[in-house]
């Protein structure tokens, strides 16, 4: 049996434990919005946050999340709600995304959009940690890819998030 | 047959018939037949793109594929400023995979185009497809949505509509229709001061037959085109519950992994799967005539067994193919003298007898795969009565949704394709690129349940439908007063899009000629089409000779784009923001390309320097455009954007090799992309002219490749004739006289 939470619920899931997270949340629990891309850890389209920290649930085995809090693009904004706001300035009261999914908005960031769960899982996480990133920070810390090219925009919505 | 409004909303309408062309010239019309076959009570469409309810909301069928570029949005702002529609109360839908909504106006945009639509060409050849037949796709591609669908359907669509509403309120106040106006979603007679809403007058509107030529606004009239307008897809983007195809999960649904054979055009000898079938949730092992696949209650569970599973695929004279003997394969061809005529000016033979002066160079680039963000796949339930249903992501609905029909050998009539968003296509899920497609249908059809077989990266990578790897031998010709007056090129084809070596260049004689380039690796339209080679090749070639020459790269082409206006322009407004001749930092440098592809004009230039491993860095590209108009001029930049970096992961990284008859990179890591770390500043610069609608989703990647070598010869002295970049092994850098 594994046993983890998903944005707040508890889960129980009779699975191998070295299904990696990614393919429990997909296939076993249809939670869809968590992304397959390379499935080796090296794109980072299946980010998810494990205890508020992002996570490539590809090569995550579900036995390494035992008892832990695991949050999905699903449950980014309600889990932003009841803790520490990534941006202080944000009212989640007026909202039901969070400030960094308002500026993938406002700065119409996504194309086809593949790659944009993970893309918000990374940034919400480096955000968390680091609210104020230089150029460098982000380009160390977001390695993930955008096949559209979405680079700019991701960088410029950033931007508009760190000097608010 | 009459489709409740709720089946029409989740899955799709299903009816029959042949091709129709064009809203207007069908009989019965296609308005006429979404109102009798798609339309609840109280429902009326007044064109078969827009439908208006009785609550005044105004509801655009777009019958394109939502990639990324904005085009529902798009394609709705010029249906509904044509309607004098009010923006807020307009809803954007997919339109159903019927041929209500082909889009036979692609296939007559680009008919008149270039005589064929070019992205298909090279396959209608092998695939013996006729024309008249394309008008039954739904196909996105050739970044033509706008420019065809868009100025040929739903504008006219929206004007018709709005003549139409006009007329039924003209007649209900008898008074002639000259007299009304509309505005924001209502007719008025200003002379009496009575309005009605579109919503009150759809029911009668929708009885008429939309005008063949209704009056289209000048740009001047414009109230949504050319505003900045959020796209109505994002909002599901940011929050997980956009869907995709690879998301399909219908009841009882099953996972198939498959592995095809590995050397294109095999065929599958044995299977052994060992003790495969008696693994946790493993339904069934599936043979194919290319391929083996096993079918599992989870896509891991299915991947890990595959893992397991051993198979011998036929031996094949392509087994021992390699990247080198393409290109050796290549290098015979261009030496063999046998060529057909691409294009010929003057007389070059000639010119290069009394020429003073000779240059000379070859270049080649790699295959290159799709990569599209969202891995392939495809979902297909053969129900027990006859029905089929279809889920994928696809760049063509109803060419799919037939092909899945056929395989499975039900009706498309009985075939429901479920439409959803696309995670990139970049050409792969364009007709006729269906290996995936093909595999899941004949998966399915063992199985009374739904079958959803998805390609692993590594599959992706190895079975797509690459861009041609192309090698091309150039020579020019200088006077002796040090005029190019010859300019000769030999290229391996096959051409699938006539006029890309083209060079608007204006040196008299010309001898541009394609030899055979065969193989046995399958070919598809990837992203700008052979634009994206021949404008590495070409704008590289004409920087060699501006530098022989003694000339400034920027005037050098300026002076030789004089019957060009529209790429000077957009050279020169390139060049202005770019600050090209300015004081750049130390050891920087900026180089420069133009190429006009699908309608639009476009210049970049591209500042570069080296590290200190001898690695290029692109700093900035800062592009010009001359699109006609911008109907999103937002959406246009992001295009742009995309089309810039996805021109520079090729030119940096991009390559498929070749081993043993297959593909040999497999995921990522030895398929590298542009990431954030590498990505460029990029400046763009939308200009309009009086001329037709250009495209945004591909001009942006031609001319990328060029500019950013062209900056590593000024800073190296070093030509970059072979793509990628990341195999040029640089000397020191220097910086070349210039
Ligand atoms: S799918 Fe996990 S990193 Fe690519
Ligand atoms: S938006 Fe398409 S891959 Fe990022």
């Amino acid at each position: 049996m594994a046993n983890f939470k998903v944005n707040g619920e508890d889960k129980a899931l009779d699975i191998e434990p070295d299904m990696p997270l990614l393919w429990a949340l997909r296939d076993e629990l249809g939670m869809t919005g968590t992304k397959f891309g390379c499935g080796i850890a090296s794109c980072g389209a299946c980010t998810v946050h494990v205890n508020g920290v992002a996570v490539r649930s590809c090569v995550t085995p579900v036995s390494a999340v035992e008892g832990q809090e695991i949050t999905t693009i699903e449950g980014l904004a309600s889990a932003a709600a009841g803790t520490a706001q990534p941006v202080a300035t944000f009212d989640p009261a007026n909202s039901a995304l969070t400030a960094v999914q308002q500026a993938w908005i406002d700065h119409q960031v996504p194309q086809c959009g593949y790659c944009q769960s993970g893309m918000i899982m990374a940034v919400s996480s480096m955000l968390a940690q680091n609210p104020n990133p230089s150029d460098a920070d982000i380009d160390s810390s977001i390695t993930n890819v955008c096949r559209c090219g979405s680079y700019p925009r991701i960088k410029r919505a950033i931007r508009s998030l760190a000097t608010a | 047959m009459k489709i409740n409004r709720r089946r029409f909303l989740l899955s799709s309408a299903v009816v029959g018939g042949g091709v129709l062309i064009g809203y207007s010239a069908t009989r019965p019309s296609r308005h006429r037949r979404a109102n009798e076959e798609l339309a609840a009570a109280g429902e009326n469409y007044v064109t078969s793109f827009l439908k208006i309810d009785a609550d005044n909301t105004v509801t655009v069928y777009v019958p394109h594929a939502e990639m990324g570029q904005g085009v529902h949005t798009s394609l709705s702002m010029m249906a509904a400023d044509e309607l004098d529609a009010n923006w807020e109360l307009v809803n954007i839908e997919q339109a159903p995979a019927t041929d209500l909504f082909a889009n036979g106006d692609l296939v007559t945009g680009f008919a008149g185009e270039l005589g064929a639509p070019s992205f298909l060409a090279p396959l209608i050849s092998v695939s013996a497809v006729k024309i008249a037949e394309l008008g039954n796709l739904q196909t996105t591609g050739g970044s033509s949505s706008v420019r065809f669908t868009g100025e040929h359907s739903m504008r006219y669509a929206g004007a018709a509509a709005r003549e139409m509403l006009i007329d039924c309120a003209a007649s209900r106040w008898q008074v002639p229709a000259s007299e009304c106006t509309t505005a924001l979603s209502h007719v008025h007679h200003n002379a009496s001061g009575r309005s009605l809403t579109y919503g009150e007058l759809a029911a009668d509107a929708a009885l008429l037959e939309p005008s063949k030529e209704p009056t289209l606004k000048t740009r001047e009239q414009y109230n949504i085109m050319g505003k900045a307008i959020s796209r109505n897809d994002i909002p599901a983007k940011v929050d997980g519950t956009a869907p995709y195809g690879i998301d399909a999960n219908p009841e009882g649904m099953l996972y198939a992994a498959i592995r095809l054979a590995p050397v294109f055009g095999t065929k599958l000898v044995s299977v052994d799967a060992g003790d495969v079938l008696s693994r946790r949730g493993i339904k069934r092992i599936v043979e194919l005539e290319d391929s083996v696949a096993v079918v599992a209650d989870s896509y891991w569970r299915a991947k890990m067994a595959l893992a397991d599973v051993v198979s011998v695929f036929e031996d094949s004279p392509n087994a021992s193919v390699s990247t080198d003997s393409i290109f050796a394969q290549f290098d015979a061809s261009l030496a063999s003298g046998e060529s057909d005529e691409d294009r010929e000016l003057g007389d070059s033979p000639a010119a290069f007898e009394s020429a003073s002066d000779v240059i000379e160079a070859s270049y080649r680039v790699p295959y290159l795969a799709h990569a599209p963000m969202e891995p392939m796949n495809c979902t297909v339930h053969l129900h027990e009565d006859g029905t089929a249903e279809v889920w994928t992501s696809t760049q063509d609905a109803l060419g799919i949704k037939s092909r899945v029909a056929s395989i499975l050998g039900v009706s498309a009539d009985k075939t429901t394709f479920h439409h959803s968003y696309v995670g990139g296509g970049f050409g792969r899920r364009l007709p006729f690129t269906w290996n995936v497609i093909d595999h899941a249908a004949l998966i399915a059809k063992e199985f009374n349940v739904p079958v959803k077989t998805v390609l692993s990266r590594e599959d992706d990578m190895q079975q797509d439908y690459y861009r041609p790897a192309v090698a091309s031998n150039f020579r020019a010709a200088f006077d002796a007063s040090g005029l190019v007056r010859a300019w000769e090129n030999r290229f391996t084809g096959p051409i699938q899009t006539p006029g890309a070596a083209h060079i608007p260049y204006a040196i008299d004689n010309q001898s541009i000629r394609v030899v055979d380039g065969e193989t046995h690796i399958p070919i598809a339209a990837w992203r700008s089409v052979d634009h994206s080679q021949q404008t590495f090749f070409t704008e590289s070639f004409i920087d060699e000779v501006a530098h022989r020459a003694g000339k400034n790269p920027y005037q050098f082409r300026m002076d030789l784009l004089k019957d060009h206006p529209r790429h000077q322009r957009v050279l020169q407004t390139a060049a202005e923001a770019a600050g090209y001749g300015r004081n750049l930092p130390e050891g920087h440098a900026l180089g420069i390309a133009v190429q006009e592809s699908f309608g639009s004009v476009v210049a970049e230039i591209a500042e570069v320097s080296m590290d200190s491993n001898l690695r290029p860095v692109v700093h900035k590209v800062t592009c010009a455009i001359d699109c006609g108009f911008a109907v999103n001029p937002d959406t246009a930049a992001s295009q742009i954007e995309s089309g810039i970096i996805f021109g520079l992961t090729a030119a940096m990284y991009g390559e498929i090799k070749i081993e043993g008859g297959a593909v040999a990179n497999n995921n990522f890591p030895d398929y590298e992309m542009v990431r954030m770390a590498t990505s460029p500043e990029i400046d763009v610069h939308i200009l309009e002219s009086d001329n037709t609608l250009g495209g945004f989703g591909e001009p942006a990647t031609p001319p990328l490749a060029a500019a950013v070598t062209n900056a590593i010869y000024i800073l190296t002295g070093e030509r970059v004739r072979e793509l990628p970049i990341k195999n040029h092994k640089f000397q020191k850098p220097s910086l070349a006289q210039v």
